[in-house]
């Protein structure tokens, strides 16, 4: 199949209105407020050398966190601050998507419009602003008609350039709830859909093309005061918003919203979860890519309807407990737990997604190996691999302490290399994923953990608050309980991973969907 | 009779930090008159011309402006009312020709019709050519017509007071010997008051009714021109021999020219 005939071209762009106009609406909204704070503050600290170095020290730290993390940042700062306003206004605001980002943005835009409004604003030959004062200008109209004008090359540029940063890291702002032409860059990297991570680069880098010659039509327009040609530039940026608002603004926002995690088999449960929803006649839309520690409070705060995680996490993360229990009994106490939040626990899916060890099967045949118990024996014989933070999570630590494992060597790998790694022999084990496809496809066999070692990771439906008492979506959701066993889920998995037109994460869902019926 | 004074020193002091850049003058600019400061460089005669319009503010002593203390007078409409020519023209390049010349009537607030027929007058006072100026920007004008619609600028609001900072000191020799000619002309046509700032004894000479010399912010002497030839000062004697032995020489060089 060519490269443009691809179906998922076309998936990609029915897509399109949605994550554009949300990408074009919190970009724009975080350049605007970036400018209304940045531009009177270069002004105000044009003659101010102390308040304006800190300011832009200011600016340039913000500017060295890298945006994923000042975006993710925001999230849980905006929900300490709802906490907060609800306390003691009784004030709520979702602290889900759209403010943190168009916040974090906003911060990110200000460098730039700050640098380059000071620059300009000092970089003014100081006998034109005396000849301004002069000729009887107030300090007001000095700014207007003189300084403001002058420096309006120099500020322009700040400004383009802190739009096509604002658009290029709005892709960003996907892992915090807020759609974006992100979604396609996050789904096409966990789903292995190069066509999706194309389209979502291009679509950017597009948009901000545009933006910044539109930008450069309203400089052009002022710096020669011809109204005609700055109008035009005005014009084209609001054509540009109004167009991202009509297609969006119809459509119902009433309907349930699955969220998921940034990996494919979120993907894939989120479309499956999706679709049995629009099955059972309930409207129902997925919001995927969402960061891990994002998701759950967003669940809590009902900005998503319902989604899959996974016991261990949970047990872990929420419930802050290092004890392991058997796979049934934790999920009842965490059943237990997360409804005093009034979460709803509805079921386990019926497959684990748990750290695991893993070998070739042959290889484990002919060790004699079957648990880990019997892999301690040859520990100090064999290389592990594990992906990037898995030597420093507790399960790491138990494993070594139950079993006392110690390894020849130890080393880190993305998670994708990991398997091919070990079915070629370059490592002897890995600390894999128990629902990985790759497993299969390689022959590989996960090793028992007689000690327990390794707590459960039960993939869990959760329901959010708003959603406690609603019949209707629990029995359109029964049919999945219970109904996904690990191979199933292995060989979904698998599927996800390919890179062609079956492979996306829908085409996934619905031959998943297939094998539960049967 | 103090309302016949144009402008009025009074013990005028001004510091900037340790440095006294303008050291108890007292100096009288009688309506009409033409006066020149002349000293070298660094001498403060920028900043007692800055001092009249409230460009800058004295440490000491009082400036009074038609009578009034300036400190009593709004320093923005003091500024509007005072024409000032400044040393490189200090035209704003992103503004034609006629919206420099026009911009103090404008803050005024001025009607706009009758902001564009006073820019056509002040362009055919200072002898520019319409048609080919109005609309250019300065950059596109040479040095002696950037300074001629400096001086249109500095006259657009009919000020009776024009405040010059070595208005021509930039240019060559040739242009500013017309154009301080041709200022001149105004100044008696319009009846203002003009208080020229220059390095250059000569053209001091040329253009003023009297001569105020400064030296390290002291008023050293002030007088005509005859007056200041009989000074005992060393400095002024100084400064007038160059014109002296510039006469000398084009006498020797030029016979029977009539060039002065
Ligand atoms: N804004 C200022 N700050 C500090 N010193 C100044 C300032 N303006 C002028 N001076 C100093 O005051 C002295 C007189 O300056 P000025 O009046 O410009 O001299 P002139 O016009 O005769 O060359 C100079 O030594 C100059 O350096
Ligand atoms: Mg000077």
């Amino acid at each position: 199949m060519s490269l443009f005939t691809d179906p998922r071209w076309g998936e990609a762009l029915a897509h399109l209105p949605d994550y554009l106009g949300n990408h074009v609406r919190v970009s724009l909204a975080a350049l605007a407020l970036g400018l209304a704070v940045s531009l009177p503050l270069a002004i105000l600290t044009r003659n101010r050398p102390a308040p304006r170095g800190i300011l832009l020290a200011f600016a340039s730290i913000v500017q060295t966190v890298p945006g994923l993390a000042l975006l993710a940042l925001f999230y849980p700062l905006l929900l300490l601050a709802a906490s907060v306003t609800l306390a003691w206004f009784g004030l709520s605001f979702s602290a889900f998507g759209f403010l943190p980002a168009m916040l974090a943005l906003a911060l990110y835009s200000m460098l730039p419009v700050l640098r380059n409004g000071i620059t300009g604003l000092n970089g003014i030959d100081p006998a034109l602003i005396e000849a301004a004062k002069g000729v009887g200008m107030t300090a007001r109209q000095s700014l207007l008609m003189v300084e403001l004008p002058l420096a309006l090359p120099v500020m322009m540029a700040g400004i383009r350039t802190a739009a096509v940063w604002v658009i290029g890291t709005a892709t960003l702002s996907t892992p915090i709830g807020q759609t974006s032409l992100g979604n396609y860059i996050f789904a096409g990297l966990q789903t292995q859909n190069w066509v999706f991570v194309l389209f979502g680069c291009l679509a950017s880098a597009l948009l901000a093309l545009a933006v910044d010659q539109l930008l450069g039509l309203i400089e052009g327009g002022l710096r020669q005061r011809n109204r005609a040609r700055a109008g035009l530039g005005a014009v084209g940026i609001a054509a540009l918003v109004a167009a991202t608002l009509v297609p969006t603004m119809g459509r119902s926002s009433s309907g349930y919203v699955v969220g998921a995690k940034t990996f494919a088999e979120q993907y894939v449960l989120s479309a499956l979860t999706r679709d049995r929803l629009q099955a059972a006649g309930l409207s129902a839309s997925a919001r995927s890519g969402l960061g891990s520690s994002v998701i759950f409070e967003a669940l809590k705060a009902g900005d998503i309807d319902l989604y899959i995680d996974y016991s261990g996490t949970l047990w872990t993360n929420q419930l802050h407990r290092s004890d392991i229990k058997p796979r049934a009994e934790l999920v009842a106490e965490l059943k237990t737990a997360l409804a005093k939040d009034n979460i709803t626990l509805l079921g386990e899916l019926g497959f684990e997604n748990a750290y695991a060890l893993v070998m070739p099967k042959k290889r484990a045949e002919a060790l004699g190996i079957r648990t880990i118990a019997d892999l301690s024996a040859h520990a100090s014989t064999l290389s592990i691999a594990g992906d990037y933070e898995f030597f420093s999570r507790p399960e790491w630590a138990a494993l070594q302490k139950a079993y006392g494992l110690q390894f020849r060597a130890q080393r880190q790998m993305q998670p994708d290399f990991m398997y091919a790694a070990v079915a070629s022999g370059e490592v002897d084990v890995i600390a894999g994923y128990t629902s990985d496809g790759l497993i299969a496809k390689y022959d590989l066999v996960t090793l028992d953990d007689p000690k327990h070692a390794i707590p459960p990771y039960d993939a869990i439906l959760l329901l959010a608050p708003k959603r406690a008492g609603d019949e209707r979506l629990k029995t359109a959701l029964q049919p999945l309980l219970g109904k996904i066993d690990i191979a199933t889920m292995r060989e979904a998995n698998l599927r996800a991973s390919g890179n062609d037109a079956n492979s996306s994460p829908d085409a996934v869902a619905r031959w998943l969907w297939g094998k539960i019926k049967q | 009779m103090p309302s016949k004074l144009a402008i009025s020193y009074h013990k005028v002091t001004k510091r900037f930090g340790s440095l006294t850049a303008v050291g108890d003058v007292s100096l009288d600019i009688a309506e009409g008159e033409f006066v020149a400061v002349v000293g070298g460089s660094g001498s403060g005669k920028t900043t007692l011309l800055r001092l009249a319009n409230r460009l800058i503010e004295a440490d000491g002593g009082t400036i009074t402006v038609e009578g009034e203390d300036v400190q009593n007078v709004d320093p923005v409409a003091l500024r509007r009312r005072i024409g000032y020519v400044f040393q490189s023209g200090g035209l704003f390049p992103h503004l034609s020709v006629a919206d420099n010349i026009g911009i103090t009537p404008k803050l005024l607030g001025e009607p706009a019709a009758a902001i564009v027929t006073r820019v056509d007058e002040l362009l055919e006072l200072v002898q520019l050519d319409r048609a080919a100026h109005r609309d250019r920007l300065p950059e596109a004008l040479s040095g002696g017509q950037r300074q001629r619609v400096g001086v249109a600028r500095a006259l657009a609001a009919r000020p009776r007071i024009v405040l010059m900072d070595e208005p021509f000191g930039a240019l060559d020799p040739l242009t500013r010997d017309a154009l301080g000619d041709d200022y001149r002309t105004l100044h008696r046509k319009l009846g203002l008051t003009t208080v020229m700032i220059t390095h250059d004894m000569t053209e001091a000479i040329l253009l003023a009714d009297r001569i105020a010399v400064m030296r390290s912010g002291k008023l050293l002497a002030q007088g005509t021109p005859a007056e200041l030839s009989n000074s005992s000062d060393g400095y002024v004697l100084e400064l007038l021999r160059t014109p002296r032995r510039q006469v000398e020489r084009l006498n020797t060089l030029l016979p029977q020219s009539g060039a002065a």
